[in-house]
């Protein structure tokens, strides 16, 4: 939300964030090989009898002479049974682990490779035992096999089976139609064979982060049914147990309770972390959040914007040297590199180009909405009838964004709210601009939607935009973005998504408002047909930088530069067979790797040795006409001489 | 809107027919007798007899079943014989006092864990997040029942704030301040590892929403950052977050199992241990069979509120 560029916002968080995650599961990892090292050792460990009960060294406090954690109720070593009970406690997570997994995933396998019926049986089952609450189902089994922590473990392997039979059947369900399980049912194997030798080898891995995420949880819920003293039974005793026993004597002694608990929360907490590690590395589509958030406004440079004072010129935007940059990693995409614009009340400047051209952001700069990270404006200046822009507040930006400045973006379904009426929408766009009440904002969208031409305007206030066809939907948008009588209409390829009949009602809408409301619009496309119908101006952009200016009809009729005349070509015209639909060949460059010269010069059946070298300049070929390029199209040199 | 609802509780119907096998064949599959099981080991013979007859346990399992759900429909749901009182009204009266620690735990958790996340989400990378983070770290891996000792331990005991226990007001007597005065700790603890689990998805989903088209067409109207996010973003977070809450009302109802022994909580998590404990199998098959009920409910519940927020999800 601040203006000023923040170098540690900018870049891919991830580098930093994939480092603390590894460092937070590899810290994990130690902790829990420890536990695991103790747990395994106690036998050779010089430790007392964890059961030796001693009346009279009852609730001695930790750090005492001899017992290091202090004694329990009976006086027996706190140390000594936690490392036992570590013991158990492990034992009986993991083994409730491994029979979930085999279980859950034999169930799994079985419905996702057989499908069909034997699948909707089985998963229905799986289904039924999930509408139970997890641990009250482990409560019922425990109920019907009675206490003991054998039969708790059960119950915590049965409770988990659904887990790992849904997991497992999603992934084997779109293996068993793969080629190579075809091919080998082909070939005569059983399904036995495919299933262990085709099939399962893929799917470990999901068994694998299955059983790394529940482990914790199995040993959190066995603890749990030991603490209610429903699992392990006296003499034996495992963490929960203990803290079981701790409980009956918090008052007086709480380093009882506190130290199983403890200990408890360190094995959880490690095998969640480590867990969480190798669910990232095995499975990294779940490793969602550490995408960095766009924030409400471009951040700027400082520098940007300082370089020259504010040009005092009757047009309603200028834009001088626009670098607007993006910074993924280590490297810097120069998206618009040195842009020069400038637009006149009730004109209509075209900006044209194919995807990656720069075009867009070049728009999405001007009102700060190309998302930081990873972008930022880096130099330039960008003024709004005399206003500077970048050095605006952001309480300013947001008064003219929607207000005298508007947008309409591409694609209508993912730029209108899904969950707001459109009706909701408008009246939003007008009241963030005009205090008036609800009820006569609604009106007024009202006439807007019938002054964009859509039927029944007062019935599709309340649609939802997926209830309307893609031709209305763009005329919502078109619709919110005149509510407050915008002086610059900002258009993003208004019509590249509708069909060819709404693309001309569009087209001839927006030409209409020009006329009538002396709006100015900046409009983004990659077709020069729509050029021809609306602009009056035009500017071509390649890999980041204009490359030709002029009039709509001189760049149309004589194209200087040899990309704009292939951009023309690719225009299909209706009934002239003669016109070449080939589309130009190889790709547009990475802005990241640019090649020295015209960037265009490796896709130029015109090119020559001079076009590699050095920077080349926009030379001016007429008035307001000028091309980035060292030998223009002979057709318009003769403009020039003329 | 009506439409789907009806729609939705048809299909409710199945759901709660399986429901009601999976608890009826709990009791059937009991090794040994029923009767005896029921009643216990001391029971006389003549007693374990007349049980059998009158719960339909010489019949054939279909048969049985038949009799069962006619009685559970008639409002019949046996004898506890510990407690000598009808299940149905034991279970009634436990339930209610689970609903008030568990919605309140579920509100707790959704309001907190909400917050957590879009703040977590809005200052991401913030201190405020990683903060959030590490709480939420150490509360999706702090067992509920060490955490209630500890509170119980800390505010009752150390510092005299709230009470260990001794909710028995529930049933009339005490007033709503006592009632709040008790609630505190276990709702809190209750509420804890669900915040976690709520505040870490709803972190991801408003990170996800925020790069969406329809956002930077929010900006592009002029309106606040403050309306951006609370209006445009969470609306449509809270899409994806409300079905986690619907599942997560599952995990406090079988959390409560703990906190109500921890806290002595006269609910029916502290009345299935004792009665699992007391073999007392026909009041545990009532109470799994309520609990398990309004479990189905509350993701009922969730599946209505997600379509009411988005109209895509309503045909």
């Amino acid at each position: 939300m601040s203006a000023v560029a923040n170098p540690r916002s900018s870049g891919r968080p991830d580098a930093v964030r994939l480092m603390l995650n590894n460092r937070l599961a590899t810290g994990g990892l130690v902790i829990l090989v420890v536990m695991v090292l103790l747990a395994l050792l106690a036998p050779l460990l010089p430790l007392a009898d964890p059961n030796a009960t001693a009346p009279a060294n009852r609730l001695i406090r930790p750090l005492s002479e001899g017992h290091l954690l202090g004694t329990d109720a009976l006086g027996r070593d706190i140390l000594s049974r936690i490392l036992w009970g570590l013991r158990v406690s492990l034992a009986v997570g993991i083994s409730a682990t491994l029979i979930a997994a085999f279980f859950g995933s034999l169930i799994g396998l079985v419905a996702g490779y057989a499908g069909g019926r034997t699948d909707n049986l089985l998963m229905r089952g799986v289904d039924m035992l999930m509408a139970f609450p997890y641990i009250l189902l482990a409560l019922a089994i425990v109920a019907v096999l009675g206490p003991g922590l054998i039969n708790a473990l059960y119950a915590i392997a049965v409770v988990n089976i659904p887990f790992f039979a849904r997991n497992i059947r999603g992934v084997t369900l779109g293996l068993a139609r793969r080629e190579f399980v075809d091919a080998a049912r082909l070939s005569g194997k059983s399904h036995l064979r495919i299933l262990t030798g085709e099939i399962l080898p893929n799917v470990a891995p999901v068994i694998v982060v299955t059983m790394s995420t529940t482990v914790g949880w199995m040993i959190l819920e066995t603890a749990g049914l030991s603490f209610l003293g429903l699992g392990a039974q006296p003499p034996q005793a495992d963490l929960g147990s203990m803290l079981g026993d701790g409980r009956r004597v918090l008052f007086n002694a709480p380093h009882v309770a506190i130290v199983p608990g403890l200990v408890i929360f360190l094995l959880v907490m490690s095998i969640n972390l480590f867990g969480d590690g190798v669910r990232d590395v095995l499975d990294p589509r779940l490793k969602s959040g550490a995408l960095a958030r766009p924030m409400g406004r471009t951040a700027i440079d400082p520098r940007a914007g300082d370089a020259m004072p504010a040009p005092a010129t009757e047009a309603v935007l200028d834009v001088v040297a626009l670098k607007t940059q993006f910074q993924l990693g280590r490297k810097t995409l120069r998206a618009v590199d040195d842009v020069d614009l400038r637009l006149r009340e009730g004109e209509c400047l075209g900006i044209v180009g194919e995807s990656g051209s720069g075009k867009s952001v070049t728009a999405m700069s001007i009102m700060g909405l190309v998302p930081t990270p990873p972008g930022r404006i880096a130099g330039g200046t960008i003024d709004f009838r005399g206003e500077d822009l970048l050095g605006a507040s952001d309480a300013r930006i947001r008064q003219l964004r929607g207000g005298a400045v508007s947008h309409v973006f591409q694609d209508p379904l993912s730029t209108l709210h899904p969950l707001f009426t459109v009706g909701d929408q408008i009246v939003e766009a007008i009241r963030a601009h005009q205090s008036i009440g609800h009820r006569e904002a609604r009106t007024k969208a009202r006439d807007l939607l019938a002054m964009v031409r859509i039927p029944n305007a007062a019935q599709r206030l309340d649609a939802y935009p997926h209830e309307l066809s893609g031709g209305m939907r763009q005329r919502v948008v078109i619709a919110m973005a005149l509510a407050n009588d915008a002086e610059l209409l900002i258009a993003d390829e208004p019509t590249t998504a509708l069909d060819v009949t709404v693309q001309a009602q569009v087209l001839s809408l927006m030409n209409g408002l020009r006329r009538e409301k002396k709006t100015s619009i900046l409009f983004i496309t990659h077709d020069f047909g729509v050029v021809s119908a609306i602009c009056d101006r035009v500017a071509v952009m390649y890999a980041g930088r204009i490359v030709e200016t002029g009039t709509a009809r001189q760049v149309l009729e004589k194209p200087a530069h040899p990309y704009t005349r292939k951009l023309i070509d690719c225009v299909p015209v209706l009934g002239q067979s003669d016109r070449r639909l080939d589309a130009i060949e190889g790709l547009p460059p990475s802005v990241d790797d640019l090649p020295e010269g015209c960037a265009f010069a490796p896709r130029c059946p015109f090119a020559q040795p001079e076009c590699r070298k050095g920077e080349i300049p926009l030379f001016a070929l007429a008035d307001e006409r000028a091309a980035r390029c060292l030998f223009p199209l002979s057709a318009a040199r003769e403009v020039v001489d003329a | 809107m009506s439409a789907y609802i009806f729609k939705r509780l048809l299909a409710l119907i199945p759901v709660l027919f399986g429901l009601s096998i999976i608890v009826f064949l709990m009791m059937a599959l009991i090794p040994g007798d029923p009767a005896t099981a029921i009643l216990g080991n001391f029971a006389t013979p003549e007693n374990v007899a007349r049980l059998n007859a009158q719960l339909g346990l010489d019949r054939p399992l279909p048969q049985q079943y038949l009799i069962w759900l006619g009685n559970l429909l008639q409002g019949d749901l046996g004898r506890s014989f510990a407690l000598n009182r009808p299940v149905l009204d034991e279970v009634i009266e436990r339930f209610s006092a689970t609903l008030i620690l568990a919605g309140a735990a579920l509100v707790l958790c959704s309001v907190l864990g909400l917050l957590a996340g879009i703040v977590s989400a809005v200052r991401q990378f913030g201190w405020t997040d990683r903060m959030i983070t590490l709480f939420v770290l150490i509360g999706i891996s702090t067992p509920s029942f060490f955490l209630g000792l500890m509170l119980i331990l800390f505010f009752a005991v150390n510092l005299r704030w709230f009470p260990a226990s001794g909710m028995y007001a529930i049933y009339g007597g005490g007033d709503l301040p006592d009632l709040l005065y008790h609630l505190v700790l276990p709702a809190v603890t209750l509420a804890a590892v669900a915040t976690g689990v709520i505040a870490r998805l709803t972190r991801t989903a408003m990170l996800e929403v925020l790069r969406q088209d329809y956002i930077r067409t929010a900006r592009a109207k002029g309106l606040s950052e403050r309306r951006v996010i609370y209006r445009h973003a969470f609306k449509a977070a809270l899409v994806s977050v409300i079905p986690v809450i619907g599942i997560q009302a599952g995990f406090v109802l079988g959390g409560a199992v703990y906190i109500e022994t921890v806290f002595q909580w006269p609910g029916i998590g502290a009345m299935l241990v004792n009665a699992i404990s007391t073999r007392d199998l026909l009041l545990v098959q009532g109470g799994v069979l309520v609990v398990a009920t309004s479990y189905v409910l509350f993701n009922l519940a969730a599946d209505i509120v997600q379509s009411m927020l988005d109209p895509r999800l309503r045909r």
